[in-house]
């Protein structure tokens, strides 16, 4: 499904990633650990085609696309889903509104009729069960003022609708109390399918017991260093990345 | 296409004055204002610049070709209603749908006013300014010029001199108008100015919602608009204004385009009164226009609600006053400016609580939203406050479209300009929401319209 290929991206002038390989297929989770600023949240930025990143060398193909060429609207309307670290405020956009114009611009690019107002509330409600959220909070102006948390359930509720290939999920877990965390995680488990893949940024092992990767991958300084099973992750729990660090020090 | 020859002098007002056979004391009234006029000088205070107009080189009277005058739309030109379609405003759409009465002045005259005889039943007179001369000649003199005098300012003058039609409407005691009054302006023919008049009266305890649209075609000439609307609400009536102003705001390049020059007030005269106007303007090359509320009934109470936006070279010099002369009196001021382009937009408000006005309270929301950086948005606010019971607060902010909003937009497979539409329209909701539904989607569309292909 993705195939990243000695990828290096810089933003002015520093480089950040420098020289990442990874490959991802259709019905895999992957996890991105790494410590902070080792450049996991750019790698879903360029992923996501943000244009403040300039990629330098190196390629990127999805489903058999340079996913390079395209638009950051085009990438999401072939699957592309990035949950942010950072969610956005947009006053006086509902988050209904907001998903509603999504959704059907979705639609739209697959030559699909729009979805009328009943579908797409039933389409909602049936997406709130999943992450267990409120409506109220969905009628609210998107991100203002929801705490952490509420943030991190809405982006979960928005790859519901979207229905992504590739979702990216930067640090949801962090900012989560513990039942949120589970409920989060079992949305996003109700969501992995056969078709899809999941590439899951996070700090701490703790988010890998509810959503089981199949890979674990370090990534530090803008590159993968090293990869293993579930695994890994409880090993970097345990010792911390320094001996890593060493490691590469050693190569 | 019936119209007099350019330019302005006293035979020009006779002749439009005879074309619409009004009264002498109406003629009187026309010359008066003309004489006051030619004293006058155009105000420079505005933060706009144009080159001199040349007010001998304009037409100031110009009709579509009518046959006999219609009575329901199916008498009415087809090929003006074609006009009307082709704007997207179709009035046989507007009637089913919706069930606004409409008035629509074409150029100069006015050509349907739609549900007549329904509001008549009630009591309710809306017609057309000539029509009211000649049928309600009390009412119209009565009131005519009792909120904005004839020589209140530069433009109100020459509009007092030719003005060559508008809207009437007068909502007898008690009556809840009981659907969306509407008046549809379009100025269609070249080199022409459009100086349309509109009055409303609202008796003790009545209530209407009033909606006013604007468009122009597009011309290399630039065009002159000056109206006057004058709104006088008497013990417990409640007047809505809502605006949406799309008059051509001239090329990328800044050539052509409506100057737009309006003089609207209401007086709150009755005790308990309240008058809200709403406007979205979107239009013109140049906005120059501050719709008022004289607060001189105690507990009255006004509202302006406004959304501007300039993009390419427009400039917008538009805002409100506020002036508490009775007790208790309050006013509310929520502006949403927005610019774009090279455009500039300026707010302009005065609040001014005089003596008498003991517990007077003024609340001013101004926010202005940047997009680029060649644009420029400025906040001149006059606060005026003669008697210390009362309240006053004033609000500003400025802020930028965020590239990261955007960005959030697109990675949802949002396009960019939906996104700039999605966000505008968030940035003005609270002003959207005043106006009437239909309105509101209407004016949505427009903000995207307006600002299309500004980012990036
Ligand atoms: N706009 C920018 N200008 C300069 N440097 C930047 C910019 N954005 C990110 N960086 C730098 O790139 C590096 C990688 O940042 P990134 O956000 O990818 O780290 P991360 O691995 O996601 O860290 P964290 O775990 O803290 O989220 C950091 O050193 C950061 O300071
Ligand atoms: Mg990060």
């Amino acid at each position: 499904m993705l195939t990243i290929k000695n990828l290096h991206a810089k933003i002015e002038d520093n480089e950040i990633l420098k020289g990442l390989n990874l490959e991802v297929n259709a019905g895999e989770v992957h996890a991105i650990m790494g410590p902070n600023g080792s450049g996991k949240s750019t790698l879903a930025s360029v992923l996501a085609g943000r244009e403040e990143f300039e990629v330098t060398e190196g390629e990127i193909t999805y489903q058999g696309k340079n996913l390079l060429e395209l638009e950051p609207e085009e990438r999401a309307r072939e699957g592309v889903f990035l949950a942010f670290q950072y969610p956005v405020e947009i006053p006086g956009v509902s988050t209904i509104n907001f998903m509603k114009t999504a959704v059907n611009q979705v639609r739209e690019s697959r030559g699909q009729e729009p979805l009328d107002a009943v579908s797409f509330l039933s389409m909602m409600k049936e997406k709130m069960k999943l992450v267990e959220i409120d409506q109220s909070l969905l009628n609210r102006s998107l991100n203002e003022g929801f705490s952490g948390g509420e943030k991190k359930r809405n982006e979960i509720f928005q790859m519901a609708m979207l229905e992504p290939k590739l979702a990216i999920l930067d640090e949801t877990d962090s900012g989560l109390d513990i039942d949120a965390l589970r409920i989060v995680a079992n949305g996003v488990n109700k969501l992995r399918t056969k078709n899809n893949a999941i590439i899951v940024v996070t700090h701490y092992q703790r988010l890998l017991e509810y959503i089981v990767p199949d890979f674990v991958h370090v990534l530090y300084k803008g590159k993968i260093v090293k990869s293993g099973t579930k695994e890994l992750a409880l090993e970097l729990e345990a010792k911390g990345y320094d001996w890593i660090k060493d490691q590469v020090a050693v190569v | 296409m019936e119209s007099a020859p350019k330019g302005l002098n006293e035979d020009i007002i006779r002749f439009i004055s005879a074309k619409k056979s009004e009264p002498e004391w109406l003629l009187e009234w026309r010359l008066k204002a003309y004489r006051q006029w030619k004293t006058m000088k155009e105000p420079k205070w505005p933060n706009v610049s144009y080159p001199e107009i040349n007010y001998q080189d304009v037409i100031y009277y110009a009709a579509p070709k009518q046959k006999a005058k219609p009575k329901n739309l199916e008498d009415v030109d087809p090929e003006l209603l074609k006009t009307f379609e082709k704007l997207g405003i179709s009035l046989t759409e507007q009637k089913r749908l919706t069930g606004v009465a409409v008035d629509a002045v074409l150029d100069s005259v006015s050509v349907a006013t739609t549900f007549k005889e329904k509001l008549a039943e009630l009591g309710i007179i809306f017609c057309s300014f000539s029509e009211a001369v000649q049928e309600h000649p009390e009412l119209v003199k009565k009131y005519l010029g009792s909120v904005v005098p004839m020589n209140d300012n530069y433009f109100a003058a020459l509009n007092s001199a030719v003005f060559s039609d508008g809207s009437f409407c007068y909502i007898p005691k008690g009556v809840r108008c009981p659907m969306e009054l509407s008046t549809y302006f379009r100025i269609n023919a070249a080199n022409t100015g459009q100086f349309e008049r509109t009055l409303i009266v609202a008796d003790e305890g009545s209530y209407v919602s009033y909606l006013e649209g604007c468009t122009a075609p597009q011309r290399d000439e630039n065009q002159l608009h000056a109206a006057v609307v004058e709104i006088y609400a008497m013990k417990n009536a409640h007047v809505k204004y809502s605006t949406v102003q799309n008059w051509f705001p001239g090329d990328k390049e800044g050539k052509g385009g409506i100057y737009n020059f309006v003089t609207k007030r209401a007086l709150c005269f009755g005790d308990h009164s309240k008058v809200s106007w709403t406007q979205v303007e979107t239009g013109s090359a140049i906005t120059w226009k501050y719709p008022s509320c004289v607060l001189k009934g105690d507990y009255s109470s006004g509202e302006f609600y406004s959304v501007a936006v300039t993009n390419n070279y427009q400039q917008a010099d538009t805002g409100t006053k506020m002036i508490h002369i009775g007790k208790h009196t309050k006013s509310r001021i929520v502006s949403k400016g927005i610019s774009a382009g090279h455009s500039q937009n300026s707010y302009r408000g005065q609040v001014h609580i005089m003596k008498r006005a003991e517990h007077a309270r003024n609340f001013s929301q101004c926010d202005s939203l940047l997009m680029g950086d060649k644009c420029g948005a400025h906040t001149f606010p006059y606060i005026d406050v003669e008697n210390n019971s009362g309240k006053v607060e004033h609000e500003a902010t400025t802020s930028k479209i965020g590239e990261d909003q955007i960005f959030y937009c697109l990675q949802r497979g949002i396009d960019e300009e939906s996104a700039v539409a999605l966000i505008v329209n968030g940035y003005a909701k609270e002003v959207l929401n005043q106006l009437p539904m239909e309105f509101a989607v209407e004016a949505q569309k427009l903000l995207a319209l307006t600002l299309e292909g500004s980012v990036g």
